[in-house]
Formats: structure tokens, C-alpha cells, sequence
């Protein structure tokens, strides 16, 4: 590598612009826009959120039904019933307006508890693995004690203590949930606090504060993104196995897809109630695959180790 | 290594003690009051002076810690009787006379969780322990059966993945793995009862044995292998899932390792490579996922055991939440913890073994 053969070379051409290489963030959603599964799945959420945000809009507006009306002269009719587009349920109501109804509280629950569980997740894991000490021992043997005991009869045992509304479950399900969220950013932090970019910060003065949410944040922005997708389709399947069991969101409450899929369980034995298994399993099973597919999607368009 | 797990043992211990205090808040948050259920009699009105001298007695009125720890060590040490007249002569943390009455306690009885007093089960009068033991042998077959098939399947289906990696069957088998976990367990083990139970007619329902000509100890297995079918093939499809999963990932960081590209450029076989250098290294990691799955499954089992009226462990805590049976929720939430850090302990005291870069 001698000077003067680079001179000879870059002699009479232009000076090269500097290629800008894309951030982390373009790359990503380069990766996504190409994988023709996570984008069919992505496609498939937003049109069942879209559902269920305009649940009131779509049932009442356009079909003229609504999710409580009971009639008992109009039980357990076939799909396809005039006025009812998907049959009605066992007390004559409107299986459609239920079903979008449901969206409602299962993607509300399962998004909300999710966020909640999140939040609680990254500030206790930033904290912990920013500051170690006692605080890290104490939070660890926490959690190890909490994932001791097994998830669903924790839960089953709250809600039997508890029998919650939507509201109070999103909150048990937060506050059992957070502990892999916890220790998979307290891992990060770990790592990244000895990095060259928060030693510069905090040689710069940087509080503590400041060093967590400017600058370590970012940096795991990607990871907990992966885990919400992951983890809102866990917690819809959690709520409808409690739902099954007898301990979720009872039905005079609030229709979920959890609570009709086992609602219908009770009466399939009759063949002209099987519309009222098919479709809350078919909303789960949907909202649950595509979730799972966008988490590992993301898995790979956020993985440096995969470049192209 | 013995230095290792003694370390490792002791580390447990801070971990069951707080499992104690998590189960003793269950049991504070409790509704009802058994005082009120103990002193109640139908045929006449108790004044609040007994039920109130009853709950002294009892030791509702002692603070908070002294009752938790009645409730973990016992009570025979905190009020005891040296002469053997049936009163107390001496006593520690709790006062000698509780219920004011002048006369002294009888001496205390409790042993404690921790030598295996979980009281009685108030619905089936019983030592929780009794209950749980009598119902495990049937969670224990299961979960047997769910972790052969499960892995029997799952680890061929990840290395084969592995090693076809981005093909067809990579993909299908990654296809199977997300929808195995996001359908519901409940749903498919209805679809199957409809569809083999109720349709076709060929595997039973429900239940572990035909229930005509029933026989106390259970028959052997291979005379009722079709009551553990279904139930075993659900519950497996999630370990499948995940197997299938950890094995690929396993195996293909150990393809593109050092030692296996050092193999290979010697001139070694794929299949040699593949099976006697790649896929015995990619084992490590998964011997560590066996003890924690075998205990999770233990206590994770209740919605297949619901589905499948499969009489073991999961569906006893799932009656004895919906009767209230407080005494075998916390020892059966005791016990299920207990054995989750006693597989996390095993985890950790297997991979020391199998992986000698571990230091200990």
C-alpha cells in the first residue's frame, strides 16, 4: 500500500462521495418490506384491529345488529341467517357484532397488559443492570422466586382471589409478566454500559438518568419491540386458556375471544352450534399466528447478523 | 463439582423462602374467615365473645410475621407442655393465656410447611400431601409420555431443519412451530376429541381407564395406552414446537463453529460431521431446557388435564381453587415451585457435567 499509487489512481476523477450506509432502522424496514410473510401477517393485524376499533360502526352502521340483544326466538341460527351474517349465539344474539365486540377486549387486553408488562420490564432491567449492587441481587432473586411459581395456577389462584374485570386482569397479567422482559434488557444494559459511546457520555457529565434513557434505550428499542409482538399473542392465549378454565373475563361482563370459544365449547356437542366454536378459535388462532410471525419477522430484520 | 452443587443447593434457599412468603400472601388475601366457618353451628346462635375467643386461641390476633411463621415452622416450639397435663407451661412469641380466659392454652400442634404440615384439606378432610401424592402418578405418566414424544420428534425435525437450513422443509417445520404455539391447546384437544372421539369413534374421550370394571391400582400402561393418545399429542405439540426450534438454532451454530470446519476440511463425511461432531455438541444446550420442562409441564398441565379429565395434580389445583380448599392450593403451588427450582437446579448441575469448558 504505497501513498503514491492511490494518487496515481485518484488522479483526474472526481472526489468520491461519501456513501452514507443505511441505519440500522432503514436496513430493518428494508428487511420487512421484503418478507412477504410478516407483511401478509401485518396486513392481516391492522385489518382486524381496524375491526375491532370500528366494532360500534360496523355493526350497528352497516348490518343494523348489535352484540347484546337476546332473543330467545332466534337461537343457534346457521350462518348465513338474514340479518345475521354469521348465525346467532345460544340466547339469540348476533355472532358477527360479538365476535368484533370481543376483538375489542382480547387485543386490548393483550396489547395493553403487554405494554404495561413492558414498561415495567424495561425500567426495572435498565435500573438493575445500569446500577447492579444489591438492587440487581434483590430484583434477582425476585424474579427467580416469582418464575418459580408455575404461570398459570399463579394466575388461576389471583383470579380466584381476584375475579377481575378487563381492567384488573390486564394488571395481573402486567405484573406477572414482566420478569423476561426484565431480564433480557437488564442483559443489554449490562453490556452496553461499559461501551465506549456511555463511557464518552459520562465522561461528558451525563446523569445517570440521561445515560438510561438517551442513550441505552435506543439501543434496545429493537429488542423490545420483537418481544411486545411476541408477547401480546401470548397473553391473548393466556387469557383464553384462563377463560377456559373458568377464571377470565366472565361473560356478563364483557364478550372475549377467550370466553366465547369456551362459552361454545360448552354447547358443541349440538351440530348447530359449531359456528360458535369455529370462529372465536379461528379470530384466537389468526390474531396469535400473525402476531408470532411479525415477532419473528422482526426477529430477522433487526438481526446485524443477517446483512445483505 | 461437588463444591459446585453444594453452592448451587444453598443458592435454592433463599428461593424457597420466598416462595413461602408468596404462598403465605395467597393465603392472607384468602377470602372468608375460617374462624367464623369453625365456631358456625346451625342449630344455635354463637355470640362474638366465642367466635372472637375462638380466634385468639387460634392465633388470628398474633401480628402478621409471628402467624406466617406458625404457619412455616409450627407452633409446637412457641407454646409448649414440659409436665404433660394438656396445658401449656411455657411459651415463646405468643402469650401463654391468648384467649384471656385465665387458664392457659393447649400446648401447640402445628408442625409446619416445613416438616410437612400443610394442615387439612377442608373439602376432602385430608392431608394435602395424601391428595397430591395420590395424584401425581397420573401427572408423572403423562408428562412422561408428552417429553419421549416430544422429543423423540422434535430434536429429528430441528436438526434436519438445520441442516437442509432455508429449504422447503426448514421452512415448513418453522411454519408448524409458530402455528403449534399459537393455536390454543384447548381448541385443538376439542378438535381431536370431535374428530377420533366423537366421529370416528376410535380413542376414548376422557379420563385415564375405562371406568367400567374399574380396578384400584391402575392396570399397566400398555392395557389403557389409548386414553394417554390425545391427550399426549397436544400437550407434545408445544414441546415439538419448541424443541424443534432450540434444536435447529443449536445445531446451526455449532455447523458454522470452528472444530466442525476443521472436520470437514480434514475430509470428513457431511454425515459424520453432521451426526458424530455437530449434532452431539448441539445436545449441550438442550439438556439444560429438560429439567425445567419436565417440572413446567408438571404444573402447566391443568388445561390438559381439563380438557382430557386427566385425574392428575393440574385438576386437583384447579378443584380446590374452585372449592376454596385452601390447604391443597398452597401445597400444591408449594410443591409445583419447589420442584420448577429443583429442575432449573438440575439444569444448571447437568450442564456442568456435559459441558467441561464450564468452569466451576
Amino acid at each position: 500500500m504505497s501513498t503514491q499509487s492511490s494518487t496515481v489512481i485518484n488522479l483526474g476523477t472526481a472526489p468520491q462521495q461519501p456513501v452514507r450506509s443505511k441505519s440500522l432502522w432503514e436496513k430493518a424496514l428494508y428487511r420487512i418490506r421484503q418478507d412477504r410473510l410478516t407483511m401478509i401477517a401485518l396486513t392481516i393485524l391492522v385489518v382486524l384491529t381496524l375491526l375491532a376499533i370500528f366494532a360500534p360502526t360496523i355493526s350497528s352502521g352497516i348490518f343494523g345488529v348489535n352484540h347484546y340483544t337476546v332473543n330467545a326466538r332466534n337461537t343457534y341460527q346457521p350462518i348465513g341467517t338474514p340479518g345475521h351474517v354469521l348465525g346467532t349465539d345460544e340466547l339469540g344474539r348476533d355472532h358477527m357484532a360479538r365476535l368484533l365486540y370481543a376483538g375489542r377486549v382480547s387485543l386490548g387486553i393483550g396489547f395493553s397488559a403487554a405494554v404495561l408488562s413492558l414498561a415495567i420490564g424495561i425500567i426495572l432491567g435498565m435500573l438493575t443492570g445500569y446500577f447492579g449492587g444489591w438492587f440487581d441481587d434483590f430484583m434477582i432473586w425476585f424474579i427467580t422466586t416469582l418464575n418459580s411459581i408455575p404461570g398459570i395456577p399463579l394466575l388461576l389462584i389471583i383470579n380466584a382471589l381476584l375475579s377481575p374485570s378487563p381492567v384488573t386482569l390486564v394488571f395481573v397479567l402486567a405484573i406477572l409478566g414482566w420478569t423476561g422482559t426484565m431480564r433480557l434488557v437488564r442483559g443489554e444494559t449490562f453490556a452496553l454500559r461499559e461501551r465506549e459511546f456511555v463511557v464518552a457520555a459520562r465522561a461528558l457529565g451525563a446523569s445517570s438518568l440521561r445515560i438510561m434513557f438517551i442513550h441505552i434505550l435506543p439501543n434496545i428499542i429493537s429488542l423490545v419491540i420483537i418481544t411486545l409482538a411476541i408477547s401480546i399473542g401470548a397473553l391473548i392465549l393466556t387469557e383464553s386458556a384462563l377463560s377456559y378454565l373458568g377464571f377470565g373475563i366472565s361473560t356478563s361482563e364483557a364478550p372475549s375471544w377467550g370466553n366465547m370459544l369456551s362459552g361454545g365449547l360448552e354447547l358443541v356437542r349440538s351440530t348447530s352450534s359449531r359456528h360458535l366454536v369455529i370462529f372465536p378459535g379461528m379470530m384466537i388462532a389468526t390474531t396469535v399466528l400473525c402476531l408470532y410471525i411479525i415477532g419473528d419477522g422482526l426477529r430477522d430484520a433487526f438481526d446485524p447478523k443477517l446483512s445483505d | 463439582m461437588t463444591k459446585f452443587i453444594i453452592r448451587r443447593l444453598l443458592q435454592a434457599i433463599p428461593t424457597l423462602f420466598g416462595i413461602t412468603i408468596l404462598t403465605y400472601l395467597i393465603l392472607v388475601a384468602a377470602p372468608g374467615d375460617p374462624v367464623t366457618i369453625l365456631t358456625f353451628d346451625p342449630n344455635q346462635f354463637n355470640s362474638r365473645e366465642l367466635v372472637e375467643r375462638v380466634g385468639a386461641r387460634l392465633g388470628v390476633n398474633d401480628p402478621l410475621p409471628v402467624q406466617y411463621l406458625r404457619w412455616l415452622l409450627g407452633d409446637d416450639w412457641m407454646r409448649w407442655d414440659s409436665d404433660g397435663d394438656g396445658l401449656a407451661d411455657g411459651s415463646f412469641l405468643i402469650p401463654l393465656d391468648a384467649d384471656g380466659d385465665g387458664e392457659p392454652e393447649p400446648p401447640g400442634e402445628r408442625r409446619g410447611i416445613i416438616r410437612g404440615d400443610f394442615g387439612t384439606s377442608f373439602v376432602y378432610n385430608r392431608d394435602p400431601l395424601e391428595l397430591i401424592g395420590a395424584r401425581l402418578p397420573a401427572t408423572l405418566e403423562l408428562n412422561v409420555a408428552v417429553l419421549v414424544v416430544g422429543l423423540t420428534l422434535g430434536i429429528p425435525l430441528g436438526v434436519y431443519a438445520a441442516i437442509k437450513r432455508g429449504g422447503w422443509f426448514d421452512n415448513s417445520t418453522r411454519l408448524f412451530a409458530v402455528i403449534g404455539n399459537a393455536v390454543p391447546d384447548f381448541w385443538m384437544g376439542f378438535v381431536m376429541i370431535i374428530i377420533f372421539g366423537a366421529i370416528l369413534g376410535i380413542l376414548p374421550l376422557g379420563g385415564r381407564n375405562d371406568p367400567i370394571g374399574f380396578r384400584d391400582p391402575y392396570p399397566p400402561i400398555w392395557e389403557r395406552w389409548n386414553y394417554l393418545v390425545m391427550p399426549t399429542l397436544v400437550s407434545a405439540l408445544g414441546v415439538i414446537a419448541g424443541y424443534s426450534r432450540y434444536m435447529r438454532t443449536s445445531m446451526l451454530e455449532t455447523i458454522n463453529s470452528d472444530f466442525v470446519r476443521t472436520a470437514r476440511a480434514k475430509g470428513l463425511t457431511n454425515t459424520t460431521v453432521w451426526f458424530k461432531h455437530a449434532f452431539r455438541n448441539s445436545m449441550i444446550p438442550l439438556a439444560t431446557f429438560l429439567g425445567p420442562t419436565l417440572f413446567s409441564l408438571l404444573g402447566g398441565s391443568v388445561v390438559i388435564e381439563r380438557i382430557f379429565s386427566w385425574p392428575g395434580v393440574g385438576l386437583l389445583l384447579l378443584e380446590a381453587v374452585n372449592n376454596q380448599d385452601f390447604p391443597v392450593v398452597m401445597a400444591s403451588t408449594f410443591i409445583f415451585s419447589t420442584l420448577t427450582i429443583f429442575g432449573y437446579l438440575m439444569s444448571d448441575i447437568l450442564y456442568a457435567i456435559f459441558d467441561p469448558r464450564i468452569r466451576y
